[in-house]
């Protein structure tokens, strides 16, 4: 009863914005949705929340079909658009009241309601403020409550952590993780991190096509490999000695030199821990060991791998 | 339901907006002055009459109603709320209907801030209650097609200016242009221009004769600028 989809595709004019998508996300699953800009997920997006139709393909919403009954879809989603759209002239409590009542929250319920998610959504401060006056941080935490206001089966955020310092992320990123217990939530983001810490599950897409789909720790596994770290070493030996010896390393896959004076970047081979190695072996041979540093996280990487390839392809 | 939402919405916006307030002094001043300046005998010879009103109104409304519903939807396209609006669970035939409405009420709303007029010119002598009902009646009922003229043009764009004068052209046809067809085209054509006019139908109704034609003719134009808008909206699932 999440979100089912099978072989969506939708085209502009000559170009597939995206093109033969499946996938499924049970209920309870908070599912991140990662690519580069331009790589089709505010499209697909909006084709589960019926804003444009599909060209070929299906999909249904928490059992409901996007095609043939699309009010009943708009029910059961929350949707925070890209950008967050609002209106500016509006209170925060005013604009809360229109969404409700456009949800079909009954009559009654809609003023604890409001006070519910004003409360939950952390907003209590600034209420009674026109939504114009508030800061970016705050907006996004009206874009969730005004998407949780019916209490959605499933939640679609397009995008909901981009533009925020990274405070505001974190508090973003925990609010979702809250609401997100009971609900089907998938989250777009250009930026690895933004999902690798919030989501179970990420789907990768590029250029349309969906390139991986897998549970976060699973894809960490798999990247594994790509650890990447630059170490600087103080040594009597001559450079081709030292990158030599680095190369005959058990855990090191590949020796690049860097800038510096006997500054190198070293790739680990898949499940291996290359740190240990490299200071184990430095404190061998009596070098001593400037400089140590993990380069990017791995997911990063596989990240990178995933998108570039096919871009260059 | 959907659609008095939408419309309370709408007027809260509308109020809320400096805009709204000098186009409200604006429309009153201006159609005050006309109805002064070229109405003033009114005031010499005794009969009460406010025709002269309700043709200036007649033209106000004309320029006026393009500027209410100029932003009603291309703002909300152009800060992204119309993608917020149209994933609520409501048609898009309901959102256009409620702006339109919010609009029609707005004009009431004007209208009834022309009561002095009438309350000045009825204590000036004997007046025709009847021709005053139909002439208020003949504005409203011409609103009617200009707000829907009005939103169409507004959804067909992100730039409130290019609707107000996409709006305006457009009622610039059904105001003058079928006019001048009816005057210099051979027969039926100029009968079927004739109908097609706005001004035609406002000068029989504003006499005090509505006829079912008129109805008809208000009816179909207003509904088919409100079917074209929410095509207009609906164009995005296709696109
Ligand atoms: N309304 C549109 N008209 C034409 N092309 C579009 C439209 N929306 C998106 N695209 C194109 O579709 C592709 C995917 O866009 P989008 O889904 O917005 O990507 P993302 O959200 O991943 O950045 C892009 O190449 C974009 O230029
Ligand atoms: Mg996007």
């Amino acid at each position: 009863m999440g979100i089912r989809v099978s072989n969506l595709s939708k085209k502009y004019g000559p170009q597939y914005a995206v093109n033969d998508i499946s996938f499924e996300i049970q209920t309870g699953e908070i599912v991140g949705f990662l690519g580069p800009n331009g790589a089709g997920k505010s499209t697909t997006m909006r084709m589960l929340t019926c804003y444009v139709s599909p060209d070929t393909g299906s999909a249904t919403v928490a059992g409901s079909d996007i095609r043939t009954e699309p009010e009943q879809v708009r029910r059961k989603i929350g949707y925070l658009p890209e950008n967050n759209p609002l209106y500016e002239d509006m209170s925060i409590v005013a604009y809360l009241q229109l969404t409700a009542e456009l949800q079909k929250v009954p009559k009654k319920e809609i003023r604890p309601r409001i006070r519910e998610m004003i409360a939950l959504c952390g907003l209590t401060r600034e209420q009674h403020k026109n939504i114009g006056e508030l800061s970016k941080g705050y907006r996004q935490r009206v874009g969730l409550a005004q998407a949780l206001i019916h209490d959605p089966k499933v939640l679609i955020l397009d995008e909901p952590t981009t533009g925020l310092d990274p405070n505001q992320i974190i508090e973003i990123r925990e609010l979702i993780k809250k609401i997100g217990r009971e609900k089907t939530v998938i989250l777009s983001s250009h930026i690895l991190k933004a999902v690798e810490m919030t989501c179970d599950r990420i789907l990768i897409i590029n250029r349309g096509e969906l390139v991986a789909d897998d549970s976060t720790e699973n894809l960490r596994r798999r990247a594994k490999g790509a650890d990447r770290i630059r170490l600087q070493i103080r040594t009597e030996l001559n450079a081709q000695d030292l990158k030599a010896l680095l190369e005959d390393l058990p855990t090191v896959a590949e020796v690049t030199p860097d800038a510096g004076l006997n500054q190198y970047i070293l790739d680990s081979k898949p499940d291996a821990d290359i740190r240990a190695d490299v200071f184990h072996f430095c404190a061998d041979k009596k070098m001593v060991l400037t400089e140590m540093t993990t380069l990017e996280s791995s997911l990063e990487d596989i990240f990178r791998e995933l998108t570039i390839s096919q871009t260059e392809s | 339901m959907n659609i008095i939402t939408i419309c309370r919405r709408e007027l809260a916006t509308f109020f809320d907006s400096l805009m709204a307030y000098i186009i409200m002094v604006v429309f009153l001043g201006l159609s005050g002055f006309f109805t002064w300046m070229f109405g003033s005998d009114i005031f010499f010879v005794g009969q009460a009459n406010l025709s002269v009103f309700f043709n200036i109104a007649f033209w106000t409304l004309f320029f006026f109603i393009p500027a209410i519903t100029m932003r009603t939807i291309a703002e909300e396209r152009r800060s992204g709320t119309l993608e917020l609006l149209v994933t609520k669970p409501l048609s898009d035939f309901e959102i256009i209907t409620g702006k339109w409405l919010a609009c029609l009420l707005l004009i009431v709303f004007m209208l009834v801030l022309t009561f002095p007029y009438y309350i000045t010119v009825a204590s000036l002598g004997n007046i025709d209650h009847g021709a005053v009902f139909s002439g208020y009646l003949a504005l409203i009922l011409i609103s009617c097609i200009y707000i829907s003229i009005g939103i169409f043009s507004s959804s067909l764009t992100d730039n409130q200016i290019v609707a107000f004068i996409l709006s305006l052209s457009v009622a610039f046809v059904f105001h003058i242009l079928f006019d001048v067809f009816a005057s210099i085209m051979p027969g039926s054509l100029a009968q079927i221009s004739s109908y097609m006019s706005v001004n035609q139908h406002f000068q029989q109704m504003s006499r005090g004769v509505v006829a079912i034609e008129n109805l008809i003719y208000l009816f179909s134009i207003t509904l088919i600028g409100l079917v074209m808008a929410t095509m207009s909206l609906r164009r995005r699932l296709w696109i």
